[in-house]
């Protein structure tokens, strides 16, 4: 088992996640080179340095999960990629269009569900799009409710449906399935990958959870001291076995690195 | 769509109400019918049951000469009062219908002009920081000046004609229109701000598609203290001196004490000031029907 899990656990500071994904040149993000890359970016608040100088770089149709403790920077390096962050120093650049979804999935209430779909969407025929989006994620039907009246995973799944009709290169998800109960997470993880392997974005996942980043990514970043402080290539086929024992090594690895990080920082 | 029959899709009665307030009727119809009848209907006649005392009160004291009747005309004479004052044109009152139309006219043209401007005006104030600065002060002031001590100020100005009581319409009728609409605006969520942003909306999209229906709630708030506001200024406006309208119907019964023709019109401004409510409370529930699946629970 030992020499197989060297095979498949690459750790580095510099590898690039070009494993098994890089077939993903074929979707929308069919560019040459890194969809996002972003270098020196500095964010500070006030006294506060949350960045400092974070350099980082995803390739087409690549997953990489970011964890680090709350208040590290995971947020604010998203919205700085997602455009919400008017004072970032540093260069960020981006392939093709980015879509994001929130936590709070955060649906118009007064639109209804599809009309939260094609909500600034261009092109010809925004409502085929959004219907075709829709039933992707299984919410066909309920493409005339009120948000209001939707599960939390059904919401989840609309705004997912949002950011993908876009057609993104790059796709941030900041924490999207924090808020729902294990048994919908469970879900709406297969979701995401069969919704990934059809389209093909990037994605770049914030989450908290260990074992969410290890089930989704390619590669898992550990955001720390404002840089992006150790990462882990996870090159085992998807969907994974939670009790594999690559993933159990490497969430050990993950959890003390996340642990070293507050001895660290105090 | 799925309107009229919600019981087949497998939503819940939540889901299915919410979807059905589409249209109001059928959303009434389709929501827990059992907890309409003992929640509201009940109720509904209760409520009619205390005026309705009262009418048979007042009908009492009046007719049995507790108090004169030409103080305290009873229902039944006021009733009668305004069916002659419908049917013939008298050379001191004119016709009702004719008082009402005046009225209505008045009223309309005063409330129309102020809430267009304090709809623009909160707009503008809303917006932008340099639209607030510019804007808000000004509507501050105005807010906390005594509406009625503009009365002889107007007359000085303009006269007892037709300018100075729809101006007084309008200003009163503005200034709660521009407070709710305003802090609607500031109030809608900065996160469907981002939304927005994230989603490429120019800002013209932002703000019709995002802006002005968050802050929609709070305009027909607005609207319904606009409309008692403005039945209110026109009471008023009307006590100037004029020559039609519910105010002169009221100023000539005072002349020539007939309290019943008094009566009358302050009946005919209490059923148009509860008339324009509804209509606003049926815009609200039309327009507001996304949030029916919270107020129905």
């Amino acid at each position: 088992m030992a020499p197989r899990a060297a095979g498949a656990l690459a750790d580095s500071r510099s590898a690039a996640g070009s494993g098994p994904t890089a077939s993903g040149a074929g979707g929308p993000g069919n560019v040459a080179g890194p969809v996002v890359s972003v270098s020196g970016l500095t964010r500070r608040f006030g006294e506060r340095t949350v960045l400092s100088s974070l350099d980082l770089e995803i390739e087409a149709g690549e997953i990489v999960a970011l964890i680090g403790r709350s208040g590290s920077g995971k947020s604010t390096l998203l919205r700085a990629l997602a455009g919400l962050d008017e004072h970032p120093d540093g260069e960020v650049a981006i392939q093709g269009t980015v879509a994001m979804a929130f936590q709070e999935p955060r649906l118009v209430p007064w639109r209804r569900v599809i009309d939260n779909v094609t909500l600034g969407l261009r092109g010809a025929d925004p409502a085929g799009r959004a219907r075709q989006a829709l039933t992707e994620v299984g919410l066909d039907d309920h493409r005339r409710a009120w948000p209001l009246t939707l599960s939390g995973g059904e919401a989840q799944r609309v705004s997912l449906a949002r950011a993908l009709v876009r057609e993104p290169s790059v796709l941030l998800l900041d924490e999207p399935f924090g808020a729902l109960d294990a048994l919908t997470r469970i879900a709406m993880h297969r979701l995401l990958l069969a919704l990934w392997e059809e389209h093909l974005p990037a994605i770049l996942l914030v989450t908290h959870d260990v074992d969410e980043a290890l089930a989704l990514a390619d590669r898992v970043l550990v955001l720390g001291d404002g840089r992006i402080a150790h990462q882990s290539a996870v090159a085992l086929p998807r969907p994974r076995d939670r009790d594999h024992p690559d993933l159990i090594a490497l969430r050990n690895r993950l959890l003390s690195e996340l642990g070293v990080d507050t001895k660290g920082t105090q | 769509m799925s309107t009229t029959n919600p019981s087949t899709k497998p939503l819940g009665a939540l889901a299915a109400g919410a979807r059905a307030g589409r249209d109001g009727v059928a959303a009434d119809g389709a929501v827990a019918p059992e907890r309409r009848r003992r929640g509201l209907r009940l109720p509904r006649w209760n409520r009619v049951a205390s005026p309705l005392l009262l009418l048979a009160v007042w009908q009492l004291v009046s007719v049995t000469g507790l108090i004169s009747a030409t103080k305290l005309p009873p229902p039944t004479k006021v009733i009668s009062t305004a069916y002659t004052l419908i049917t013939t044109d008298s050379p001191a009152y004119g016709t009702l219908q004719h008082a009402l139309l005046a009225s209505l006219g008045r009223v309309a043209v005063g409330f129309a002009l102020g809430a267009g401007c304090a709809l623009i005006l909160a707009t503008i104030a809303g917006l932008s920081r340099f639209g607030e600065d510019l804007v808000d002060p000004l509507m501050q002031m105005l807010r906390t000046l005594p509406l009625f001590g503009l009365v002889p100020v107007f007359i000085v100005w303009f006269g007892i004609g037709q300018l100075p009581k729809v101006l007084l319409i309008a200003i009163g009728a503005a200034i709660p229109l521009y407070l709710n609409t305003f802090a609607g605006i500031r109030g809608v969520d900065g996160r469907l701000g981002e939304l927005g942003t994230v989603l490429g909306l120019r800002r013209t999209e932002l703000v019709r598609h995002i802006v002005l229906p968050g802050a929609l709630p709070d305009v027909l708030v607005g609207l319904r203290q606009s409309l008692g506001v403005a039945w209110l200024s026109l009471v008023v406006a009307e006590q100037l001196n004029t020559n039609a309208g519910l105010g002169f119907i009221i100023n000539q019964g005072t002349q020539f004490l007939q309290n019943d023709v008094i009566f009358v019109a302050l009946a005919v401004y209490t059923i148009l000031g509860l008339l324009t409510d509804w209509m606003v409370r049926v815009v609200e529930r039309r327009a507001l029907g996304w949030r029916r699946g919270l107020l129905v629970r």
